[in-house]
């Protein structure tokens, strides 16, 4: 790999999601030099694992693919891949950053054949899927990855599996003695995009996502619908693989409550009005619906795609936070029980799939940044002065929607690009 | 009592919430209620409330003074504080229900005969007559406190129970005479006739 060049008028974007995408290009596409660096072997994000974006339920490989066009083709980004930044020191347009790379075992002569792929015998849970079906110890993250080149799993490295995945490639690309490497750049602005995750479901003790196996989340329900996803695009339940046509959504599943995340994580309740629409999608007047819930936040503008998928008679809707859900045996139906706030009904209803919209914290723990940060207490990167020159885009500020993120992102880019200009001002 | 009830009404003049925020134990909390529902659903006894915690949170909002302070529901708690442990608001539902209730008992509201109020005030009279409760008589007048005929039906289907508690010297019919006593029985009572004075003072600073 060729030698990092930095100065202080260079921008280091950490976070490879769209935020950082985002926040990336509009600074390489203003003239500054940039580097975006990503924990993962491939940019993209949790965008790249959604089906459709609310509300317009176009498909994110589009959006992705405009920026990884735009992303070749500027000659001022660079894309820094399975790196991480372990330490940070100094102030707003005079960092010094520590930056550790993690052995790909893939040069660029790879050209994503999948030859090793197909040598290779040992799985893993893939991480692209949510560990909802396996992929190979030698892989490609996902169709669209970039950069586009395979990646060996670090825990074949050393087995038979590393030699049959090296003598298989044609190109000399499997390079098995790569090693970690760090180096130390300096930069004039930071903007962090480390994004978000979803939250630990299993905490949620009474709704048993560790115990029944039909109780999903959202985030794996959007991976259901892939076409190139573990099921195929279709809805089938993870006990016995039968369709589930009855789907229950439970909101603010982990979201705007003490005993978990204090926020409202903001996305979710447009993301199952979303995935309300995959029911019709896939079985017409055959699916069916019902969403749990304590308040719709379907958020300004997007107030009619609630209205349109309250038109469904298909859809249902009870004001209720569901207290418990239990197993029906005989079925493997998850049984919802509560108490609706129309009325006071007790119900327990049983269902063929329960979905959590599950809530978003941060994914970087406060305690974990490599420099002192202000934090709000939801642990989101505050907008303060005593952060220098260090700006948080998307989700890494904020529970976000992608419109919003992608807001976040120009913003902060603006606000580093300040900083830089600033810097070249005084040394011009 | 009743006159202490008239001089709330009064006082507050169909402010109900504020009243309850005043005078009932974690009362405040009640306007932080969301009414997400999740404490009703989580609730053992839910199917036997008349109105679980959630409605009565709402009724106290409408100001519903009457229906929520007659009602038979807060007595039927009993403290297993799942409610609590599932409140995304981190209300202390468990506590308020036990607050109404004793502000309703104040009040002289509380359901005559709901049975939970009545084996609490058997319990009362039962414990500060001698400082220790006498289990043989709280446990028989228990069993007669819904009349003569159903105490005897009861004593009879315990029969066994009893006199297996006698063999294994968990209880004895010595208990009946009297019954054994704190140390201080005086030094008890006096503390008990202070704890009341200052439980009036309070209610009557609050009160007026």
């Amino acid at each position: 790999m060729s030698e990092v060049i930095a100065t202080n008028q260079t921008i280091l974007v950490v976070g490879g999601g769209i935020s950082g995408m985002t926040a990336a290009l509009e600074a390489a596409e203003c003239g500054k030099q940039v580097i975006l660096v990503e924990k993962n072997p491939s940019i993209g994000g949790r965008v790249s694992q959604l089906y459709k974006y609310f509300p317009k339920l176009c498909h994110p490989k589009c959006g992705l693919e405009i920026n990884l066009k735009r992303i070749k083709a500027n000659r001022n980004l660079r894309v820094m891949a399975m790196t991480e930044v372990s330490a940070i020191s100094g102030d707003a347009g005079n960092y010094s950053v520590t930056l550790k790379t993690a052995p790909r075992y893939v040069n660029e002569n790879c050209t994503s054949c999948g030859a090793c792929g197909d040598a290779v015998e040992a799985e893993f849970d893939s991480e692209y899927n949510y560990g909802m079906n396996k992929r190979k110890g030698a892989y490609l993250p996902f169709n669209q990855a970039y950069p586009e080149r395979y990646v060996l799993d670090p825990a074949i490295i050393g087995t038979d599996d590393a030699e049959k995945a090296k003598a298989a490639c044609k190109y000399g690309a499997i390079d098995l003695d790569m090693g970690e490497s760090e180096s130390t750049i300096t930069v004039g602005a930071i903007i962090w995009a480390t994004g978000w995750k979803p939250y630990d479901a299993g905490k949620i003790q009474p709704y048993g996502y560790d115990r029944f196996q039909n109780v999903i989340t959202s985030v794996e329900f959007e991976r259901m619908l892939d076409p190139h996803g573990p099921t195929g695009g279709k809805i089938l339940r993870p006990s016995d693989g039968k369709e589930a046509k009855d789907v229950a959504f439970i909101q603010c599943a982990g979201s705007r409550d003490k005993n978990h995340l204090a926020h409202c994580s903001r996305i979710c309740c447009m993301a199952s009005l979303k995935q309300t629409t995959y029911l019709r999608e896939q079985y017409g007047d055959d699916g069916k619906g019902t969403v749990y819930y304590i308040d719709i936040r379907a958020i300004d503008r997007i107030d009619d795609f609630y209205q349109n998928v309250q038109k469904d008679p298909n859809i249902s809707f009870v004001k209720s936070k569901v207290a418990s859900i239990t197993e029906d045996k005989e079925t493997g139906n998850p049984v919802l029980h509560g108490v609706d706030t129309e009325g006071y009904h007790r119900y327990s209803n049983p269902h063929e799939l329960v979905v959590l919209a599950i809530g978003m914290e941060p994914s970087v723990p406060a305690g974990d940044f490599p420099i002192e940060v202000v934090l709000n207490e939801e642990g989101f990167v505050e907008l303060d002065e005593a952060n220098g020159a260090f700006f948080a885009a998307g989700c890494s500020s904020d529970a976000l929607d992608v419109n919003r993120a992608v807001q976040s992102a120009t913003a902060s880019a603006l606000r580093a690009i300040q900083v830089v200009n600033k810097v070249a001002g005084a040394e011009g | 009592m009743s006159n202490y009830n008239q001089e709330m009404i009064e006082k507050y003049r169909g402010n109900f919430l504020k009243e309850v925020q005043d005078n009932v134990e974690e009362g405040d909390w009640v306007k932080m209620c969301m009414q997400c529902g999740v404490c009703s659903g989580s609730c053992p006894l839910g199917p036997h409330w008349e109105h679980p915690p959630q409605e009565i949170f709402m009724m106290i909002r409408a100001g519903k003074r009457e229906e929520v302070l007659e009602s038979t529901s807060m007595w039927m708690c009993t403290s297993c504080y799942n409610c609590i442990a599932r409140c995304p608001r981190g209300l202390p539902i468990t506590h308020i229900m036990h607050g109404l209730a004793t502000y309703s008992k104040r009040l002289g509201l509380a359901p005559q005969q709901q049975p939970t109020a009545k084996f609490a005030q058997l319990f009362w009279d039962n414990l500060v007559k001698k400082g220790r409760v006498n289990e043989l008589k709280l446990g028989l007048s228990l069993y007669f406190m819904n009349g003569f005929g159903e105490g005897i039906k009861t004593s009879l289907k315990m029969k066994d129970i009893g006199l297996n508690m006698l063999k294994a010297g968990r209880m004895t019919p010595m208990e009946m005479l009297g019954g054994h006593s704190c140390k201080d029985t005086k030094g008890f009572q006096a503390m008990l006739k202070k704890a009341q004075e200052l439980e009036e003072a309070r209610i009557g600073k609050h009160g007026n």
